[in-house]
């Protein structure tokens, strides 16, 4: 790539930095030079995103449905995988599925409770009664 | 405690880390495309069977930290490397060393970084900053994807340093020890260990999912990802094959380009002028993968999304393998004594 084909489109890393890029100079030297953002990654992140939100939106029917518990509703919006929500809870994933039920879940101590608000980053309150709007 | 220190910025989170923390040590030599050579940083790797955020794990470029341990290690310095069970002991420790004037390498989870784009924030889990002070409860950070330096909160460094999931950093804190002048003689010898070790990653580990033949095995899944997954999954594929080479945070930045640079600085040192012509290959290899990324958008942004879509494709990665094998080959083939 030649330094002035370097993409300047605008992204999400608009007013926070610019990135670094190696590419060929006049002389055909290698310079690096900033770039502001690529439209071709910008949509592929992008694109990212709108399954992540296509996935919080079906957790969040299945808990207004009674099929899913509010963690498994906050684990997607967390975008927490299994091993994530493992380390920042302490339990077995088999554990966690279980904390997925409705009916396990009303009957979770407040201490375990705790545990997952923490994770979440939520309150205790939040996390029983999530809002779902 | 504030401690002198230069911010460098870096296209890569390890190559930064490696450059600034040598730099500031008076090894004044070093450089981005100097450290990702002779850390011997390129590479492909596509793991069948793993899953990251929903989508093949591959990645264009070393382990998370062998870039660092092995240009340290070419250049006879020694590092310090340091995990915690505890987030008191960690902190401690971190104090500890800033107080001695130290600056430390940390490796932080991007999810809770506040100064990263939110729109960038997976969990990812190896990422690199260093940390050169404190001041009023605030660290002072340097990130080299950043252009400025930046401050966190004893919690918000916590948080980060403690992410949880794959690659959990714990903690994890590393510096260089007994630092000495790097004579002509053992640059030279660095720039050719980490052009062979390159050579050898890129064309004779075994297997079809490693080096160059990894890119000939992603055209393969490319080629069926649409009958399989459906064209939109598919799509959101081919996405994260490009942030996994472009995307800051994910550890991408033109990877093949920093490599072009850095053989241009090799034919330099070595006296080598073939080099040149290699670094010429690894550019024009750039260019195709950029080329292929623009491709990949036309699927994911729904324009082009037919099966020939797909198979063209893969026929430029395909290209792809073709270029950098003989690339590679090319390179192994340069006497480089």
């Amino acid at each position: 790539m030649k330094e002035k084909d370097i993409p300047q489109d605008e992204s999400a890393l608009k007013d926070v930095t610019r990135e670094v890029v190696y590419a060929k100079g006049e002389d055909g030297k290698y310079v690096s030079s900033l770039s502001q953002g690529w439209n071709v990654k910008k949509e592929a992140l992008d694109n990212a995103w709108d399954d992540v939100n296509e996935k919080i939106e079906e957790a969040k029917q299945a808990v207004i449905n009674g099929e899913k518990s509010p963690i498994y509703y906050f684990k997607e919006k967390t975008l927490m995988d299994m091993p994530t929500i493992t380390g920042y809870t302490g339990f077995w994933s088999f554990t966690v599925k279980r904390h997925f039920k409705p009916s396990v879940f009303k009957k979770l101590s407040d201490k375990k409770l705790a545990i997952y608000a923490k994770a979440f980053d939520i309150s205790i309150e939040e996390l029983k009664s999530p809002d779902l709007s | 405690m504030i401690n002198d220190f230069n911010h460098i910025q870096a296209a890569h989170c390890e190559n930064g880390v490696t450059t600034s923390l040598l730099k500031h040590h008076g090894i004044d030599i070093i450089n981005e495309p100097l450290a990702f050579g002779i850390g011997s940083g390129l590479f492909y790797i596509h793991i069948p069977f793993m899953v990251v955020n929903g989508g093949p794990a591959l990645s264009f470029r070393t382990m998370p930290g062998a870039i660092f341990q092995r240009t340290a290690k070419a250049l006879d310095i020694k590092v310090k490397r340091k995990k915690f069970r505890s987030e008191e002991a960690a902190n401690d420790y971190l104090k500890q060393m800033l107080d001695q004037g130290i600056p430390v390498g940390c490796q932080v989870g991007v999810f809770h970084l506040p100064y990263f784009p939110k729109e960038y924030r997976f969990h990812f889990n190896a990422h690199n900053l260093i940390v050169y002070g404190y001041e009023n409860g605030e660290y002072l950070v340097s990130d080299p994807v950043m252009e400025g330096t930046n401050r966190l909160t004893e919690e918000e460094l916590t948080k980060v340093r403690f992410a949880q999931g794959a690659l959990a950093p714990k903690g994890h804190i590393y510096y260089p020890e007994n630092i000495k002048e790097v004579d002509p003689e053992t640059l030279k010898k660095a720039v050719r260990t980490g052009i062979k070790r390159n050579v050898r990653d890129m064309l004779k580990i075994p297997g079809s999912i490693a080096g160059v033949s990894g890119i000939k095995y992603t055209a393969g899944k490319v080629r069926k990802w649409r009958e399989k997954l459906g064209v939109r999954r598919a799509g959101l594929y081919l996405g994260q094959i490009v942030r996994m080479q472009e995307e800051i945070g994910t550890g991408g930045g033109g990877f093949r380009f920093i490599y072009g640079a850095f053989l241009e600085q090799a034919a330099d040192i070595l006296g080598k002028d073939e080099l040149l012509k290699v670094s010429e290959d690894i550019t024009a290899a750039g260019d195709m993968w950029r080329n292929t990324a623009v491709q990949m958008a036309g699927v994911y942004k729904g324009r082009i999304t037919e099966q020939k879509d797909f198979d063209e494709t893969a026929d430029m990665m395909i290209a792809i393998y073709e270029k950098e094998k003989e690339t590679f080959k090319k390179l192994s083939k340069i006497k480089l004594n």
